[in-house]
């Protein structure tokens, strides 16, 4: 064996990934980061020190055995790195897309105590990339139990929350509203930062796994939560809804046309492929000069895609600085190098419209930072004066969701007063057998935090239907006695080895 | 690249009121037998095609049927017009949505219902009658050639009252001139339910605000989703902004901006004419143009020179 890495012995420089270039990828909706070849995903695979402590793993909601994986890339075993991954998360393509990592693990990896971290959300990509196009998927053995679970909401939480009870041999089905599943991935997340096919290639690995994806079916008005668990025969029941509900601030201006929220700008130029008008049928009228107001994720989407959608112009408006912007940092990052004017410290006023009832501009006012509020950061005051205009024809609301009130009307569920879903910590909400988990109770977070409650919701779901907690863990060949007595080869192994934690 | 559909949703029924008008009887068991008044569906035509609110105008639970009367408007509701035959399916129909109208604890109610708006009053004027009210029908029609479901009505209605533009059937007049004659004539009347263009809702609105009379509108503003994820469909209502996907559909007509809601409906109208445009350029249709004149953005479903 190689002799123990150390912080010296590491490649010192974060391996680079390509990506498409600034000027062009602006004006088309192919994916911006290529991600990592082999050579480059091996490279980087050697800067993880391998160190005893693992802060990584604790950093990721999920809890990935973030060096496992990593070391089995380093050995060129990449069907051990997938088997790893899929031990806890069976979305790695969507994940090393998506998630903040410079908040998870990438944010407490020992290496980033000294060089720039472990490029671990890229790794994780590699992959996971890897697994679909040589079409891996670890489907192990299901010893069905007779239970029948429905969840509410194909996104995140409903995806990850349908994989655990799957795989605990529950029969799953999934509802879903829309005419496809995926939930936010489809609708929110444009495809230059996560393809369809990627989805679309993961939402495949859950149906292998036995899960029944039923579409346009509206949970609550076509039949009501309590009817699953009393008349549809399902056992346990997750509602994993997402937040829905687009705030907007109530200034005035607000309903001209040309105002719309950041949801509805991105469900139509994705997925009901409004930039693809008229070949597709839904319009969605793009502005020349837009501004959007917010600095989370969903802000850069929307500036983004109206960039892509052919803005000539596109601004943000964000009341507070860059470092209190919600966003991935690679996504400001990307933003700002495709031509994203940012206005930090400044907050709008009043949408002006034109005659024909069309906005025409948006009145400003910068903010200081003063005082620290609740949230310890400074709270951003108006500066006395400093009222300025944006010419635009098109301003976007991304800033933030309000609870979804469909269920709340239609099922006896507690809800807090803010309209979401009220759970203990097992999840369990006010309904015995049923859970919630992800947006609806937590309010807008990220695709990881919303996967991670869905596997919180799974194991109270399972420990409420007196099912043993059987993550399966794929045998790695190390540990793998029967293998290795036999002289089986891992990699030819014809079916998964399983054991019960 | 889509997933199989568990269900499909086969046409099993189709009747052209007019060369404008028709309607489609759907199979949908589960929405058949969810569906009460005043609720919607979300329909796609197919696989590119764009969602549109369309609402319920009538459901047998026990033929596990739901019935939609569309208008050909736009270049969806055309392209369906042409395509949805009996034995087709549709590639999704999702609902009911909104909140199911109040109904119930009224003695007497009026129904108004003009243009694409008499087909979705039947279910909220047939529950009325079954809640034990005495129920005023009032519907409107440009002409006696558009008039259909006078039978439907006539079953459930005390009292119909059918008006038309040109007095070539019931009285001369917009349904304000219907409204006015049941009002003069019934002294006592508790609610007035109005479900048609926005213009005819704000003309009804007005008709009943003087008499203090209760009035429920019906909004059906451009939407996406329709399970309040979008919040295009947000309309004005007294000092507040409610979305009608899932706040609604129903409103009270006294509290709503139709001037708002009106201006919000032109919004895609250039991209709709194109659509429609286009659309009949691909069928070689020149001749249909005609009709054209009034391309409502393409998620309206009721005409918006009726009333």
């Amino acid at each position: 064996m190689a002799k123990k890495k150390t912080i010296r012995t590491i490649p010192q420089e974060r391996t680079p990934v390509q990506e498409q270039d600034a000027a062009v990828r602006a004006r088309n909706f192919e994916e911006v980061s290529l991600g990592y070849r082999l050579e480059e995903a091996l490279v980087e695979s050697e800067r993880c020190l391998m160190c005893a402590d693992q802060p990584c793993v604790r950093g990721c909601p999920v809890g990935i055995d973030i060096p496992g994986f990593i070391k089995k890339i380093a050995e060129k075993h990449y069907h051990g790195a997938y088997d790893i991954i899929t031990d806890t998360n069976l979305l790695p393509s969507i994940c090393g897309r998506v998630c903040p990592q410079e908040n998870q693990c990438e944010g407490v990896c020992t290496v980033g105590e000294t060089l720039e971290p472990v490029a671990i959300g890229r790794l994780e990509r590699f992959v996971g990339d890897m697994a679909i196009k040589e079409g891996w998927a670890n489907i192990p053995y299901i010893e069905p139990n007779g239970y029948r679970v429905g969840i509410v909401g194909a996104g995140p939480a409903g995806m990850a929350c349908a994989a655990d009870m799957a795989k605990a041999g529950c029969e799953v089905v999934v509802y879903e509203a829309f005419h496809q599943p995926g939930g936010v991935l489809k609708y929110g997340i444009p495809d230059f930062r996560l393809p369809n096919e990627v989805i679309d290639a993961e939402i495949d690995k859950l149906r292998r796994l036995g899960i029944r994806f039923e579409c346009n079916t509206l949970v609550g008005r076509l039949f009501t939560i309590e009817q699953m668990i009393t008349e549809m025969g399902f056992h346990a029941v997750f509602i994993g809804t997402g937040a829905g509900y687009p705030s907007f601030m109530g200034i005035p201006g607000e309903s001209l046309n040309g105002v719309l929220s950041a949801n509805e700008l991105l469900t139509r130029a994705n997925l009901m492929r409004a930039r693809d008008f008229p070949n597709f049928d839904t319009p969605l009228q793009p502005g020349k000069r837009v501004t959007v107001i917010g600095a989370g994720n969903t802000a850069m989407d929307a500036m983004r895609v109206s960039m892509r959608l052919g803005a000539e112009k596109v601004f943000c408006v964000y009341r507070r600085t860059k470092a209190e912007a919600p966003a991935r940092a690679e996504e400001v990052h990307h933003a700002e190098e495709e031509g994203i004017e940012f206005n930090w410290l400044t907050s709008p006023v009043e949408i002006l419209g034109d005659a024909a009832n069309a906005v025409r501009a948006m009145r400003c006012i910068r903010m200081e930072l003063g005082e620290p509020d609740d949230s310890g950061r400074r709270r951003p005051v108006p500066v006395p004066g400093s009222e300025f205009e944006i010419e635009t024809d098109m301003v976007v609301f991304a800033i933030g969701t309000n609870a979804n009130p469909i269920l709340g009307q239609t099922a006896k569920l507690k809800l807090n007063k803010r309209g979401y879903i009220e759970t203990d910590e097992s999840l369990a909400t006010s309904i015995a057998g049923v859970y919630a988990g992800g947006d609806i109770v937590t309010g807008a977070a990220t695709v990881i935090q919303a996967m991670g409650a869905g596997r919180t919701a799974a194991r109270g779901m399972k420990a409420y239907l007196g099912l043993r907690d059987t993550d399966c863990v794929y045998t790695r060949d190390t540990d793998d006695p029967a293998g290795r007595r036999f002289g089986i080869p891992v990699e030819e192994h014809n079916f998964a080895r399983i054991r019960l934690r | 690249m889509n997933q199989a559909q568990s269900s499909s949703f086969e046409i099993v029924a189709r009747e052209d009121f007019s060369d404008v008008t028709y309607l489609l009887e759907i199979r949908h068991p589960m929405l058949a037998k969810a569906a009460t008044a005043g609720q919607f569906v979300i329909v796609m035509e197919h696989e590119h095609g764009e969602r549109i609110p369309l609402t319920i105008a009538d459901f047998d639970r026990e033929a596990g049927t739901i019935t939609l009367v569309i208008q050909a408007v736009g270049k969806t509701t055309r392209e369906m017009q042409t395509n949805c035959q009996v034995g087709t399916s549709l590639y999704a129909v999702v609902g009911p949505m909104g909140i199911p109208s109040q109904i119930g604890g009224k003695k007497k109610v009026v129904c108004v219902g003009g243009g694409l708006g008499v087909a979705p009053i039947f279910p909220q004027a047939r529950a009325w009658k079954e809640s034990g009210a005495y129920v005023i029908g009032v519907l409107g029609f440009r002409n006696r050639g558009l008039v259909f479901w006078e039978e439907k009505f006539r079953a459930c209605c005390d009292e119909l009252i059918v008006c038309t533009d040109d007095g070539s059937a019931g009285i001369k007049g917009l349904v304000t001139e219907g409204i006015k004659q049941a009002i003069a004539k019934h002294a006592d009347i508790e609610e007035l339910v109005a479900i048609g263009p926005p213009v005819m809702m704000k003309g009804c609105a007005e008709a009943t605000r003087a008499h203090k009379i209760k009035t429920m509108v019906s909004l059906n503003p451009v939407m996406v989703d329709g399970t309040g994820m979008c919040g295009g469909c947000r309309v004005k209502i007294g000092e507040t902004v409610k979305f009608a996907c899932v706040d609604g559909p129903d409103f009270d007509g006294h509290l709503v901006d139709f001037d708002d809601l009106m201006a919000r409906l032109t919004r895609y109208r250039t991209a709709e004419k194109q659509a429609v445009e286009r659309w009949q350029a691909d069928c070689r249709m020149p001749g249909k143009e005609a009709r054209v004149a009034e391309p409502a953005h393409g998620i309206d479903d009721r005409p918006s020179t009726d009333g």
